[in-house]
């Protein structure tokens, strides 16, 4: 990092608003403060409410990239504001907005929970074996190829931040469409040998335009994704798969 | 006035408090749990390279069991654990792991067949069994005896969170997200709920339940520089504290990780190590064997810490304007490697650092990372002065890590402590019921409701972000790896300053829903009172165990010091923590205190620890018969619930 960086002065652009003050309109604000070297948005954001504006709402939790919880659209892309460095951008300006297709808290704060919650539940995120509560753990675990085993995590590392739901054409003209992080949900299931469900039983979740017939292919999902997951291939995968269902 | 009722009410959505919920629902009994953000945010997603369980299918597991895992857990305590409760986990981690495993967690699974691991810095081939193929494998972590953590490549607390989250989901357990916990409701010695703050709307409301269980991980965040998540600040551990009737306990026991990066505190996980990465001075020289030359850079966290620092002090860290630091090396694991199995490694390194760790050196530093100190429970989970509040996990002090945990038995302390202590949230569920009176619900409402409006109408007075950083500061500069009796004298002083100057605070936001601010206000009065605990315990404790390291006391002190510090706050406008200590009793140990095995052993023995290994002796001597399960309830009577009382199996041995 160069010296030239350290005396910096960035201009941070955010947009403002709280729906929980009545009257309370969507504005812009902007922020200038001092870069420090390896500043991160995190500790930029942070250092904006301790020292300038208190006000300000964002979310952050593990401040590392894994949990998810601060996809923002950073000039104009959707993504995880924590890992995202000052110095990335030339001239020092950076304008963050919430992530769209979210309630908003107020500000960058989403509730992203509650969508993933309703997401969750909608594709039955979990292993269904109905002899699960039968199994005896003093004996040794069923096998699993390591492969396989290996493929299941490719697909896990989803850690559900919202930002292929932001980046998507056809959720902004299919409100109810589930999504890539869903999809890929579904994928990771149909997969994992653990999970019981047939083709028919996925069909019902999937086999709509709210579903994997609806995507576009527009792949914002794909271009976006923090952790890089293989969401262009598994929705292939996913429609060739459904498509020979009914 | 709203209230919500509920059977078993669960503070925290991480593994341990997802884990209680889940058994509690098993049982029949109405569960909520309250978390401060989505439960699959939660810290334990954070955790990378493992859990603990001795499964033994990967060779270099070969010959393991409870019994070794007991005492690497023990020895990692530097005796400071209650056996029992160490004896309770070790025994029922392989249940757990196995659970998870139908579950859902994809973990990594045994190959078989030849592969090359890096051991020493030289590549060796190990030769896994056709037999083994397809079981849950294991990596090697620090101050284990053999590779027991089994792992998903470094995404383990990720996909254990997710699992267990999906299960939660599975079975219709309401997760109340955004929601703080600010105080226990409570009278006479019982424990009736919670009342609880909306982060977005504001509104305060009580939970009343049967059961309160505590899960809201560690207390990090009262250091300045800390591998926890910005969450992890303690409010769970600091409202049971402030019932004036709920203790804590070894709050002085605070852990170093070795290897975090630097500036920014980000934890590279232990695995890194474990599967063969080294530590490297300023000039490129691997340091840890000059000091341990027996376990090396996999001696126990607290100790390689506590070299590194020792050899920085020296002149050998690298300089930067950031402090010292030293590095991390693994690119003798090879790009396949590292692209498999140290994933988020290698991601971390290139958002926050530029850096290719197939290529490069990571700069580390140790750096706060956890938190053995926490509510006292007996070994139900159950606190022992507050009738129906529960604790798990890091907000816990339970207590199998004594003053050093050992990496991959954090995770599985959440799992096992979930599943144990769950089963004991339940039982209490079935046996009690909730008699409380309205009135009182108000009372502690209104209480809460009048500090709230002052803080908001107090005009002039304290900085909340000021004061939080004073104390971090404070934490770190006087209580941090290594202590001594100034420092730590000036550190409680300065506290109980910050203390009285917390009691005046003001916050420039003045609106009463989501308020950054103000939440920030109204924690950081809990989480100087936590730093207090820490700071006057190990003012006190006049020895070293573990991580707590005296300068001016570097022996370990069996003789005065086997016992455990338990501290009070008996009145709101106290400054200072009140002091109790718990004996250890050596006469109960399955393991009487020894050597660890590093550096010099110059511990001042305790005269009961020769009584009790002559009494295990005779023992042993009258029941030349006994197997290892009959000699250890010989030992160390444990119980378990009846779920969790069998045997486990291993490959190649069955259930012996």
């Amino acid at each position: 990092m160069s010296d030239q960086e350290k005396d910096r002065t960035l201009k941070i652009s955010v947009l403002r608003y709280n729906p929980q003050v009545k009257g309370d309109t969507p504005r812009m604000q902007a922020y200038e403060l001092t870069e420090a070297p390896g500043m991160t948005l995190f500790i930029a954001l942070n250092d904006i409410r301790e020292n300038i504006d208190p006000t300000l709402q964002f979310d952050f939790v593990c401040r590392a990239g894994i949990c998810g919880s601060c996809a923002m659209v950073i000039n104009g892309k959707p993504s995880l504001a924590c890992r995202t460095l000052t110095s990335k951008f030339p001239d020092g300006e950076i304008k963050l907005l919430p992530l769209p297709g979210f309630e908003l808290i107020g500000d960058l704060s989403i509730n992203s929970g509650k969508f993933m919650q309703a997401m969750n539940e909608r594709v039955e995120s979990w292993i269904h074996d109905k002899n699960m509560n039968n199994v005896d753990f003093t004996r040794l675990e069923e096998r699993m190829d390591p492969d396989v085993a290996d493929e299941i995590y490719e697909l896990e590392r989803c850690v559900e931040c919202g930002c292929c739901v932001a980046a998507c054409g056809t959720k902004r003209m299919r409100p109810n469409f589930l999504g890539a992080v869903g999809l890929v949900r579904l994928a990771r299931y149909a997969l994992d040998p653990r999970d019981k469900r047939t083709d028919e039983e996925f069909y019902e979740v999937l086999g709509t335009d709210d579903g994997v017939f609806g995507c576009m292919t527009l792949l914002g999902c794909e271009d976006y994704c923090p952790k890089n997951l293989p969401l262009q291939t598994q929705i292939a995968y996913l429609r060739r798969k459904m498509a020979f269902v009914k | 006035m709203k209230i919500i009722y509920t059977d078993s009410l669960v503070i925290g959505g991480g593994m341990a408090g997802l884990r209680v919920a889940i058994a509690s629902m098993e049982r029949g009994y109405d569960t909520i749990v309250l978390s401060l953000v989505p439960a699959k945010r939660s810290h334990s997603a954070a955790a990378q390279g493992g859990m603990q369980a001795s499964l033994a299918a990967s060779v270099k597991g070969e010959g393991d069991n409870e019994d070794v895992h007991f005492e690497d857990t023990v020895k990692g305590s530097d005796w400071g654990c209650d056996q029992e409760v160490a004896r309770m986990f070790v025994n029922t981690s392989p249940k757990a792991i196995r659970q998870l495993a139908t579950w859902g967690v994809p973990w990594s699974r045994v190959r078989k067949g030849d592969r090359q691991i890096v051991v020493n810095n030289k590549r060796v081939t190990i030769t896994e069994k056709n037999e083994c193929h397809g079981l849950i494998t294991a990596r090697d972590f620090g101050g284990t005896k053999k590779w027991r953590t089994c792992y998903t490549s470094d995404g383990t607390g990720h996909t254990m969170l997710y699992a267990m989250g999906n299960r939660a989901v599975q079975l219709g357990i309401q997760v109340h997200e955004r929601k703080e916990a600010i105080a226990l409701i409570h009278e006479d010695g019982v424990c009736h709920g919670a009342i609880v703050r909306d982060l977005i709307t504001g509104k305060l409301m009580a939970y009343v339940s049967k059961t309160t269980t505590i899960a809201t991980g560690g207390y990090g965040r009262i250091y300045s520089v800390t591998t926890n998540a910005v969450i992890s600040e303690g409010i769970g551990t600091a409202i049971a504290l402030e019932t004036g009737v709920a203790c804590l306990c070894n709050m002085e026991a605070v852990q170093f990780h070795p290897t975090a990066i630097v500036p920014v505190g980000i934890l590279m996980t232990e695995g890194c190590r474990g599967d063969g990465g080294l530590l490297l001075d300023k000039d490129g020289h691997r340091f840890m064997p000059d000091y341990e030359p027996g376990k090396k850079e996999l001696a126990s966290r607290d100790v390689v810490s506590r070299r590194m620092t020792e050899h920085m002090r020296k002149g050998k860290g690298v300089h930067s304007r950031y402090g010292d630091h030293l590095w991390l090396d693994i690119t003798m694991l090879g790009k396949e490697h590292i692209e498999k199995n140290l994933r988020e490694v290698r991601e971390i390194c290139e958002y926050f650092l530029g850096i290719d760790p197939v290529k490069d050196y990571m700069p580390v530093r140790p750096t706060q990372h956890y938190s053995m100190g926490g509510i006292r429970t007996k070994p139900t989970g159950e606190s022992p002065t507050l009738k129906g509040l529960f604790s798990a996990g890091e907000a816990a002090c339970w207590d199998m890590h004594g003053f050093n945990r050992l990496g991959g038995n954090s995770v599985a302390e959440t799992t096992v402590a979930g599943m144990i202590v769950g089963e004991y949230v339940a039982d209490y569920c079935e046996q009690n019921f909730s008699n409380i009176s309205t009135k009182l619900v108000e009372k502690f409402l209104k209480r809460e409701e009048k500090k709230i409006i002052a803080l908001l109408d107090r005009n002039k007075g304290e900085n909340p972000y000021e004061l939080r950083n004073e104390m971090q500061k404070i934490m770190m500069d006087k209580v941090g790896i290594f202590r001594n009796g100034p420092d730590l004298e000036k550190a409680v002083e300065e506290l109980k300053v910050l203390n009285e100057r917390a009691r005046n605070i003001a916050v420039r936001n003045k609106i009463s829903s989501s308020n950054p601010e103000l939440v920030d206000a109204m924690r950081v009065s809990k989480m100087i009172k936590l730093a207090q605990c820490a700071a006057y315990g190990a003012m006190l404790r006049t020895e070293s165990r573990g991580a707590h390291s005296r300068e001016d006391y570097p022996e370990r002190n069996d003789k005065d010091w086997l016992k455990k510090t338990l501290t009070y706050w008996r009145e709101e406008d106290d400054d200072l923590p009140e002091v109790e200590y718990e004996p250890l009793d050596i006469n109960k140990m399955e393991m009487p205190p020894g050597s660890r095995g590093y550096g010099v052993d110059n511990t001042i023995p305790n005269p009961e620890t020769e009584k009790r290994m002559a009494e295990i002796e005779e023992i042993k001597k009258a029941h030349p018969n006994a197997d290892r399960f009959e000699m250890q309830q010989l030992l160390n009577p444990i119980e378990l619930p009846e779920k969790f009382k069998g045997n486990n199996e291993r490959i190649g041995r069955g259930f012996k």
